[in-house]
């Protein structure tokens, strides 16, 4: 064998088992939410986790907790003032460290909604970002639902849609009914505008996404600013170490 | 095989280089796991700065507040108890704490009442020897402990005996006066523990 | 500074006069063959993970708490509230997965190398116990963070023990304390998994390493060193073809080290839930003992044995024929050197049937692994259209389950009655790579 094939052989499984690990992990990642569209959030955009944060404690956290999250967490990764927290998003009354804590009583909750509404602190992790988002975009009005809505993502859905005067009204268009089955929703359609846009409600939809994503993982912030720093240096003791081994390996015939 | 030069400069070099990167990354990745021993977040949380309402202690009682999980006492000192403070003097380790007892209290209490205003105390009531929770003695009488005894604060543990203004005496285990923690006045009749009046703006 | 080092190590010596010869039996003067290749780094790389699961382990059990109603909150209490809590748990999960990724790749080169072989076989037998002892510390670690799946988990994989005739029902009772998983489940656990499992491990690998130190390394070419010339630039009576471990194999694991923390770091600081395969995403849902995750199926290194137990119908009315296939299926493994009668131990001079067969075993593992992992059965649909998913399912998890034992039997046949056709086997260890 030539010299350059013995290099090939020697380095083309490591160099294969990286490269594998990575492609399949992002690829892995991109397959697992299956068919739903991508919600393209980015947590490290912190203008979208501002915007986000604004309508979690405006539209959910009437029902919905983050008992994991602390209002102080939020403040120093979100880039904004003790102040700033305590009075444009802090509508519980807890104090600073304390975490973002739903009023709503659990059994009132029950009764109304024929479910308590769950904490969100792990949703993103457990659902994933594209299914939370478009679980947002795909509520429609169903009167023959308790609380008069429907979901085509969570069908049935205990929720009704808090979001309605930005996206406006939804309604579903039906299949016709094959025999012995039912009526599928075949698309959805807006049939009174909000106060936004399709285009600016996505945008919405997306921040609120963003910060929910933040929210069951905020060390995701911290993860990537130092995973770099521990990667180059691996890489440079790696390099290290073959030298170190060529060195000694000059022995060996 | 045998003949061929093993260049050592080179070996030790790379040697002695890879060892010490190395160390370095064991020691970096050493930080995280003994910063994990930290306070927590929910540790500071809990630590947070404490509101107390003074308007229901009365002259002559203290009030233990937990703040950080420390007893802090919160007393109301009488004229009479103000006045006692220079007749101990002479016999306390550091009367004026400005000794070894300089950082036992924030500028602001460091007075011969170690308050901001005289007849409020506020301080840890934890012993500067070994941690114990000295007992609240106020009266003036003789004690088993001290003839002489003017009111103040007694460490059943190893017999340590500070004044009505957390002053250790002369004579005992303790090194140092009671602590004063940071802490300011919102209003007449409200404090916070944990802040500064700076801080508090 | 040199001199201190001198005087200290005299020191001990002078009281423990056989710790330097023990040093040096194993590493200055353990005569490794020289020609080993990239599948010998995966041994000390395992040895590596394992220090990294104690030590984080050990940082782990500071804050975490092993009750039902506290164990969740505690894992996002180490994730949020402990400074760098995600870090230590992160390098734990992660380093739990890559454990398995390297010991499959570990046994994988025994195999190709015939390294279980005669004097081997002891080698291979504690191996093979290290393997059984850290299945089980690997799952009830799983079950610790008290998840939805931790807790279905636990559920399903503890019935196993249920199918046992008559005693089956106790027995499952027994091992839970109670009558679901409970607050006694996972004390028992956390007790065993970071105590009693720990401790039998390190045991196993120090009897595993002494064990391999007895009679050598084997190497790619499967040939005994010791049977060859002595003499090397060392030691005048010592194999020609061995080297020191130290400091020629150290050196050379370090490489090997680097790479690996590459890989280990790149998931844990980029993809530390690997896509839902190293945390998976019902995990993240507190245990509910009312609703069963839609995907139940276990974390992925133990899918091709969950698979097995699958595909194996119940009969006679039990359940227990799959239960015994699958510890049938790790049994075979155990009983590898008897199995195997070939003398020739290296994949490089062994019969063209050899390798077909392992290559054969190889696909059957992997894709006993993607049945059980529920890949089939997303991709069934997908590339064949409207068809019986579970039919074809299990008529390929079968087809894989007959291939995996197939392995084993057909390589006593091949080997017993001679029809292996070799190769011959160099003298010497070949170095031409």
């Amino acid at each position: 064998m030539t010299k350059r094939q013995l290099l090939m052989k020697r380095y083309i499984f490591p160099v294969a088992l990286a490269f594998g690990l990575i492609v399949g992990s992002a690829s892995v990642q991109a397959s697992e939410e299956g068919g739903l569209p991508p919600a393209g959030t980015n947590v490290q955009d912190q203008a979208s986790l501002q915007r986000g944060a604004k309508l979690f404690f405006n539209y959910c956290v009437g029902c919905h907790s983050l008992k994991y999250m602390r209002y102080e967490r939020i403040a120093s990764d979100l880039g904004l003032t003790e102040a700033e927290v305590m009075e444009n998003l802090n509508f519980t009354g807890a104090k600073f460290g304390e975490p973002v804590v739903s009023h709503m009583p659990a059994e009132m909750a029950a009764k109304w909604f024929g479910k308590a509404p769950p904490d969100l602190s792990l949703e993103v992790r457990a659902k994933g970002a594209d299914w939370v988002n478009a679980y947002l975009n795909s509520f429609y009005l169903d009167p023959s639902r308790p609380v008069g809505w429907n979901n085509t993502v969570f069908p049935n859905a205990s929720m009704p849609f808090p979001l309605w005067e930005l996206q406006g009204l939804q309604t579903a268009v039906m299949t016709e009914a094959k025999p012995g089955e039912d009526a599928k929703v075949e698309k959805l359609v807006l049939s009174q505008p909000g106060k936004l846009t399709p285009a600016q409600f996505q945008q919405a939809s997306r921040d609120l996404t963003t910060f929910l994503e933040y929210a069951s993982e905020p060390a995701a912030l911290e993860r990537h600013h130092y995973g770099i720093w521990v990667l180059l240096f691996l890489a440079f003791f790696t390099l290290l170490a073959a030298m170190l081994k060529k060195e000694y390996w000059k022995d060996v015939h | 095989m045998a003949n061929e030069v093993v260049d050592h400069g080179r070996r030790r070099f790379l040697t002695a280089t890879t060892a010490v990167v190395g160390g370095i990354g064991i020691v970096s990745a050493a930080v995280p796991f003994i910063k994990s021993w930290e306070p927590s977040a929910r540790a500071k949380a809990a630590g947070a700065p404490v509101t107390q309402s003074l308007a229901k202690i009365e002259a002559g009682q203290l009030l233990t507040v937990s703040w950080r999980s420390l007893p802090v006492f919160v007393l109301n000192r009488t004229k009479a108890q103000l006045a006692t403070l220079p007749m101990v003097d002479s016999r306390l380790v550091d009367p004026k704490s400005d000794g070894a007892s300089a950082d036992q209290q924030p500028k602001y209490a460091q007075n011969e009442a170690r308050s901001i205003k005289p007849e409020w105390l506020v301080m840890i009531g934890i012993c500067t020897h070994l941690g114990c929770v000295p007992d609240f003695v106020p009266e003036i009488k003789p004690e088993p402990f001290d003839p002489e005894w003017k009111g103040g604060f007694y460490c059943p543990c190893h017999k340590s005996r500070y004044d009505l203004a957390g002053r250790v005496f002369q004579g005992v285990p303790a090194p140092k006066n009671l602590p004063v923690p940071p802490y300011h006045f919102i209003d007449d009749s409200t404090i916070q523990i944990g802040v500064d009046p700076k801080e508090a703006g | 500074m040199a001199n201190v080092f001198t005087r200290v190590g005299d020191w001990v010596n002078e009281r423990a006069p056989g710790m330097a010869p023990m040093y040096r039996a194993h590493m200055t003067e353990y005569y490794a063959p020289k020609n080993f290749n990239l599948w010998y780094y995966f041994g000390s790389l395992a040895l590596l993970v394992l220090i990294n699961q104690i030590v984080t382990g050990i940082f782990l059990t500071m804050n975490y708490n092993p009750s039902a109603a506290g164990a969740f909150n505690s894992v996002e209490y180490i994730m949020r509230d402990v400074e760098w809590g995600w870090l230590i748990r992160y390098m734990h999960s992660t380093g739990a997965s890559l454990f398995f990724v390297v010991v499959f790749l570990h046994m994988f080169r025994g195999i190709m190398y015939g390294s279980y072989k005669k004097p081997r076989e002891l080698v291979w037998l504690l191996g093979m116990l290290i393997f059984l002892v850290l299945m089980a510390e690997a799952f009830m670690g799983y079950v610790l963070p008290w998840g939805n799946m931790s807790f279905w988990g636990a559920k399903v994989i503890i019935s196993l023990f249920g199918t046992i005739p008559y005693i089956g029902n106790t027995l499952v009772e027994w091992i839970m304390g109670d009558f679901l998983p409970a607050d006694a489940t996972l004390n028992r656990f956390f007790a065993l998994h970071v105590i009693a499992l720990p401790i039998v491990l390190l045991l196993l690998v120090v009897l595993h390493i002494a064990a391999l130190h007895e009679v050598g390394s084997n190497n790619p070419d499967g040939v005994e060193i010791k049977k060859g010339p002595k003499g090397n630039r060392w030691d005048a009576l010592k194999p020609a073809d061995g080297i020191p471990f130290h400091p020629y194999y150290t050196v050379k694991d370090l490489v090997g080290v680097g790479f690996f923390l590459l890989i280990a770091a790149f998931i844990i600081f980029f993809a530390p839930t690997f896509g839902g395969w190293f945390l998976e995403h019902d995990n993240f849902i507190p245990a509910n003992n009312l609703a069963t995750p839609s995907h139940i199926k276990p974390v992925w290194y133990f899918t091709p044995f969950y698979a097995i137990v699958r595909m194996i119908p119940s009969f006679l009315g039990s359940a227990v024929w799959g239960v015994l296939a699958m510890f049938g299926a790790i049994a075979v493994l155990f009983a590898l050197p008897w199995f195997d009668r070939g003398k020739v131990k290296s994949i490089r001079y062994r019969g063209t049937g050899f390798k077909v067969a392992l290559g054969l075993f190889v696909v059957s593992f992997i894709a006993l692994g993607a049945v059980g992992a529920g890949i089939t059965a997303e991709v069934i649909p997908v590339w064949f259209g409207d068809v019986d998913v579970t039919f074809w399912e299990n008529l390929f998890g079968r087809l894989m389950t007959l291939v995996y034992f197939g392995f084993f039997a057909f390589l006593w046949v091949y080997t017993h009655f001679g029809w292996e056709k070799t190769k011959p086997v160099p003298e010497r260890v070949t170095t031409h790579d």
